[in-house]
């Protein structure tokens, strides 16, 4: 037998470590649609509890739209439900191109392809463009799976300081005998919520001979003044060489992703992306659902508004009650608490109160920086989110929190 | 080349390059990789400035984590190469 005693026993104390670090991961079971209030078996085997959702990444409340779920009703009867091959035997239909060619509209590129999530986007990029002859220029928080596609890469990989302009110029000015220079980051930075300056990213990327990539994945559908992405907030469509994107969040929720951006760098992952080559791509019922996400936020800029009103109430709602947050202006809206028990702490007392926010600490976000990150939704009404106010001012008095300094709250719980 | 000297440069660096403004002090003996200082990804430009200052080539296979881990370390290194070109 392969898997001895010992190996198992290897692998147990493994999982012991991780538990004893406070860093084991527990789903919790929803037996309801993804939506503003959701259905939460937690702790397994616990009765049914109707919870306030404020950790989705459903931000413009469309993962269970009734249209978007008849299209993709329509979609597994003209189309069904599986292609059975990767895209270049016999895995590519009409709509597969069909939401390529939308996508580029949409996004002010020159080609799109698909994958089947943006993190297979980021995994087969870099290797498909890149060589050892080239440097890879990253902002130090960009996502995991920016950094995982390009440790599958040959080229040289830097980074610079978080959103820090001056510190990009030094390392494209240190690295400038490169073939090309790729500088890569985060649109909307999922952890903190806030956005590269990309304005200022393009006109140092001009000026000093190199290519940008953005992945929008906590941008795409919403941010900018048609949800275009950051590139539109910063007023540089067009601009952007490479942007990868998800339609696991905003645009529907359900899975996939894309590289959009210059004609031959898409070419190339269409030839050479290993992820693109070897795996099936997107199934036709999820490409239908995503082809009306398309047409929803194309048509009216109804759900990016409310969107925004909605992270503007809940961002002053916070402050106002003496809570220390993250500064931004995107619905991703991090509440610190810097500890990491009385992150999870605070998580289960709201959770107690009918609202499922999550804690985020060590090693998903740097030491002593823990906090409950919030993410608002066009689902969300103001009356949920009154409800979830009046439950975070509860469970912030009982901790004694409010209106406290971070030195206070460091003082009281550690770091 | 005078050690002491030698040093401090790469401290200043290592403090200018990857350091926060409320990070901890650290010295010439601070655990910089395995301590979670420097990241493997980020030690790329301590190299390429340290090549560049004092016109060397460390090989790939000697710019390794554990020799890129400390002051100390970084200074050894670089003396040797330094030394390797007279």
């Amino acid at each position: 037998m392969a898997f001895s005693d010992k190996t198992r026993e290897n692998y147990q104390t493994a999982l012991a470590e991780i538990q004893g670090a406070g860093l084991f991961k527990k789903e919790r079971f929803i037996h309801s649609p993804q939506d503003a209030e959701i259905e939460v078996e937690f702790p397994a085997g616990a009765g049914l509890r109707k919870v306030i959702n404020m950790c989705a990444n459903n931000y413009l409340g469309l993962s269970s739209h009734p249209e978007v779920i008849k299209a993709a009703h329509d979609g597994l009867d003209s189309r069904g439900y599986g292609m059975s091959s990767v895209r270049f035997i016999c895995g590519t239909q009409d709509i597969h191109r069909e939401l390529e060619n939308k996508v580029t509209e949409f996004l002010g590129t020159e080609d799109t392809l698909l994958f089947p999530s943006c993190m297979d986007a980021n995994a087969g990029f870099f290797e498909a463009v890149l060589t050892k002859d080239d440097v890879i220029i990253s902002d130090r928080l960009v996502h995991a799976s920016l950094i995982d596609g390009i440790r599958l890469c040959s080229a040289m990989h830097d980074t610079y300081k978080h959103l820090d302009m001056a510190h990009l110029e030094e390392k494209l000015q240190l690295h400038a005998d490169k073939r090309y220079k790729l500088v890569v980051t985060d649109g909307v930075f999922s952890m903190d919520g806030d956005t590269a300056k990309l304005d200022e990213m393009v006109a140092l990327c001009e000026k000093y001979d190199a290519m940008l990539l953005v992945d929008d994945s906590h941008a795409s559908g919403f941010i900018g003044k048609t949800g275009r992405g950051t590139h539109e907030k910063y007023g540089v469509v067009g601009k952007i060489d490479v942007i990868t994107t998800t339609f696991g969040k905003g645009l529907g929720g359900a899975s996939g992703g894309c590289v959009s951006g210059r004609r031959e760098l898409v070419e190339m992952c269409r030839q050479r992306a290993r992820p693109y080559l070897f795996s099936n791509t997107i199934a036709p019922v999820i490409i239908s659902g995503i082809l009306k996400v398309m047409d929803i936020i194309t048509r009216s800029t109804e759900r990016q508004d409310k969107l925004a009103k909605n992270a503007a109430y809940w961002r002053k709602g916070l402050s106002e009650a003496g809570f220390i947050l993250r500064e931004g202006d995107t619905p991703i809206v991090p509440v610190m608490l810097f500890n990491a028990k009385l992150a999870q702490d605070v998580s289960m007392g709201l959770y107690d109160e009918g609202i499922y926010a999550i804690g985020f600490f060590f090693p998903v976000v740097p030491q002593g920086q823990a906090r409950i990150r919030t993410q608002l939704s066009a689902a969300h009404e103001i009356s949920h989110l009154d409800r979830a106010l009046e439950a975070f001012v509860k469970v912030g008095k009982k901790f004694d929190i409010l209106g406290k300094t971070k030195q206070e709250i460091i003082a009281k719980y550690g770091t | 080349m005078a050690i002491e000297g030698l040093k401090n440069i790469i401290l200043d660096y290592v403090i200018k390059e990857y350091l926060e403004e409320d990070s901890e002090p650290i010295n010439y003996e601070t655990p910089l990789i395995s301590g979670g200082i420097v990241d493997s990804f980020s030690m790329v430009s301590m190299k390429r400035f340290l090549e560049n200052k004092y016109d060397i080539q460390i090989p790939d296979d000697r710019a390794t984590p554990d020799a890129f881990d400390s002051v100390n370390k970084i200074a050894d290194l670089v003396e040797e190469f330094v030394a390797g070109k007279k």
